[in-house]
């Protein structure tokens, strides 16, 4: 049997919000941890985080917003995904999202929302048991 | 004669050192000071060079520091309201906190701005919305702080316009604009145009000020977002001077006086968990930055020699988890800040962890304040930890590291090429996962977070930003274009864009293009094909 592809995750920031110091841990963290990393860079619209993750062909989307638009950005990147004919490829993220708002983003299609205070490690686990190789490689 | 060794005992092994990961010895003494230290060399009087005992020579004697807690959410009317009821519980100054598109320059109805519009602070668009801010707030009677960058300029021109509206002259308007764009290429990351236009503003901004607006504080040069961007406390105070450096270049090749503008130069820390590096940081920057301007910029005028410095606890201390907490984080923070001689003071709410902090949290906080300005009894004597040989020690100590930092940024070619080099970013980058790593590995503690875990149940109530506001501030936004004179708006911005290209000052420019009710993105945008758009490398 071969070695398991390495996973491949886009990291991005979506919006105006310029606070990229929990995306850049994160980020590294998954680095450290063995995955390929694609960071976006700052203030990307929600068509360039979609359009990315097609064009990167990414196992997962993480999203980090902290500007308390996670309403409208976490959705509109899973619908221009679905649009895209990439639904397929999960979103999750985290930042300053209030305990009240997260059913509906999980509801909306979120894998999972990671909120102030989750470990680094558990983060990485998170990955490990959730994320799997889109296709062969 | 050392002390003796104390007994080996559990613990002992460990290593003891700051947040910022500086190791501390067991104690301090003569010796820690080494053969050189020579008191008025190092402390001076207060309100003596070099300004390590503080500014004024009575301190909070004379007078308190002003309790100045940020505010802004929503529409201009509901800030305005916020206003009201902090003036109306004590609070001495306003400061507006702006929302993202405001920040970046952008109007409310920009298809970037979505989901973003009155979300982490007011929506300003044009004068309009600056009227409505300032309603029933007469602009001679209040000090107003504003924390804005990228389009500070056109801020700055449209609360001008204001007073003239309501009939107060320039001269009489007190404040500060936050105005320090290269910290935002540093840590905050909300920019417009590349560095050296930037620039060019900042400086048109300083002599349009040191002509009309004397009491205007121009710049308030930031730690505070390098801090939160995940830096230690040596990185914080030597990226913060060396960006006032720039300023003070940049000002001087302008062909500015030094002694005509620094003055109404200013600074903004952080103050973060661990007391006393919280205090040395400040004690240290207050002589780094007189030493730098007499000996480096050759300044004359006390004035320019003075490091004047508003505080804000740090907000990335604050734990969701068990909020209440950060009370208790907020207090020792607070205490570090007036220890270290602030001039003002934003003290954190317990919930901004979580949302926009409430009223009842906001008073909280500004309570905090006045128990420790009223009740401790702290401000009876002017930097009652001087001459601490700890204290003293750690003064030295932050002052050296930040030295080093400006050694390697002179050496890079000055702070603008090392922030096209991505130096600091990269130091600060590698200091928050070095931190990250010993909180997740438990070798920093953070209470209720990876020690003394508890389910709590209990959660503030927060303050939720109803979605309504984006569609009333885009409406409003399109009444506003359709109602306006087409033709003055038009006119101002090709004048602003005339004067962008032949050098002119473009703050009258901007003044008249806000009396127009140009809006904040027509303004910042008509600038971009001469100044450019700014790209960040990105790297991790």
């Amino acid at each position: 049997m071969s070695e398991p592809r390495k996973l491949r995750l886009l990291v991005g920031k979506v919006g105006l919000d310029g606070h990229d110091r929990g995306a850049k841990v994160i980020a590294r963290a998954f680095r450290d941890a063995g995955f390929e990393v694609v960071y976006t860079g700052l203030h990307q619209s929600p068509e360039t985080v979609a359009a990315t993750a097609v064009q990167e062909d990414v196992d997962a989307v993480a999203l980090s917003i902290l500007s308390g638009a996670h309403m409208h950005l976490f959705p509109r990147v899973i619908e221009l995904l679905r649009e895209a004919g990439a639904g397929d490829i999960p979103v999750f993220g985290g930042g300053i999202v209030p305990d009240e708002d997260i059913p509906a983003l999980k509801a909306a299609g979120v894998l999972e929302v990671f909120t102030p205070g989750t470990s680094l490690d558990a983060a990485v686990e998170w990955v490990r048991s959730h994320i799997r190789p889109r296709r062969v490689a | 004669m050392r002390p003796a060794e104390p007994r080996a005992s559990a613990g002992t092994d460990r290593e003891f050192s700051t947040v910022s990961g500086m190791p501390i010895d067991r104690l301090y003494g003569p010796e820690s000071l080494g053969p050189d230290w020579r008191f008025e060399e190092r402390l001076g009087g207060p309100g003596e060079f070099p300004f390590t005992r503080g500014i004024h020579p009575t301190m909070y004697r004379g007078r308190v520091w002003t309790m100045r807690q940020f505010a802004g959410f929503g529409t201009a009317e509901q800030t305005n309201r916020r206003f009201h009821y902090l003036l109306d519980h004590g609070q001495t100054g306003l400061s507006v906190a702006f929302d993202l598109p405001t920040l970046m320059g952008r109007d409310s109805d920009d298809p970037m701005c979505r989901g973003e519009v009155g979300k982490e602070g007011v929506a300003v668009d044009t004068l309009a919305d600056m009227e409505a801010l300032f309603e029933r707030i007469p602009l001679d009677g209040v000090s107003t702080s504003m924390t804005i960058n990228a389009p500070a300029a056109v801020l700055f021109a449209m609360y001008l316009a204001v007073a003239e509206k309501q009939g107060v002259s320039f001269d009489r308007l007190a404040g500060t604009l936050q105005n320090d764009i290269l910290k935002e290429y540093i840590a905050q990351k909300e920019w417009i145009y590349p560095p050296r236009p930037s620039l060019r503003i900042i400086t048109d901004l300083l002599a349009f000020c040191a002509e009309q607006v004397p009491r205007w504080n121009t710049i308030s040069i930031s730690g505070y977002h390098i801090r939160e961007a995940g830096s230690t406390a040596a990185q914080e105070l030597a990226f913060t001077v060396a960006d006032g450096i720039g300023y003070v270049q940049a000002g001087i090749e302008a062909g500015l006086d030094v002694d005509v503008f620094a003055p109404r130069l200013s600074f903004f820390f952080n103050s973060h968990n661990d007391f006393f590096e919280e205090i040395a940081k400040m004690r240290a920057a207050r002589r780094l930055w007189a030493r730098i301007m007499k000996e480096r910029f050759g300044a004359r005028d006390p004035k320019s020699w003075m490091l004047r410095f508003h505080t804000q606890t740090a907000g990335c201390s604050l734990t969701a988890q068990q909020p209440y907490n950060n009370v208790v984080r907020v207090t020792v923070q607070a205490l570090a800040a007036v220890l270290g001689g602030t001039q003002s003071l934003h003290t954190n709410s317990l919930d901004e962890t979580l949302a926009l902090p409430s009223e009842a949290s906001v008073r909280l906080a500004l309570r905090t304040q006045q128990i420790l300005a009223e009740e401790s009894g702290v401000t009876n004597t002017v930097d009652p930890l001087g001459g601490s040989y700890f204290v003293e020690a750690l003064t030295d100590r932050l002052e050296a590291e930040a030295r080093a930092y400006l050694a390697r940024i002179d050496d890079l070619g000055g702070v603008v090429a090392a922030i096209e080099a991505g130096f600091p970013q990269r130091e600060i980058a590698d200091a928050a996962y070095r931190y990250q790593r010993e909180i997740d590995g438990g070798r920093k503690t953070i209470v209720g977070l990876n020690k003394y875990v508890s389910e709590d149940a209990t959660r503030p109530e927060i303050l939720k930003v109803d979605e309504a506001v984006e569609r009333t501030q885009v409406e409003r936004l399109r009444r506003l274009r359709a109602e306006r004179g087409a033709g003055a708006v038009r006119a101002s911005l090709d004048a602003l864009v005339d004067g962008a290209r032949n050098g002119g000052n473009l703050l009258p420019l901007m003044l008249d293009a806000a009396r127009a009710y140009a809006t904040v993105g027509e303004i910042c945008g008509a600038l971009v094909p001469v100044f450019g758009r700014y790209r960040e490398v990105s790297f991790l």
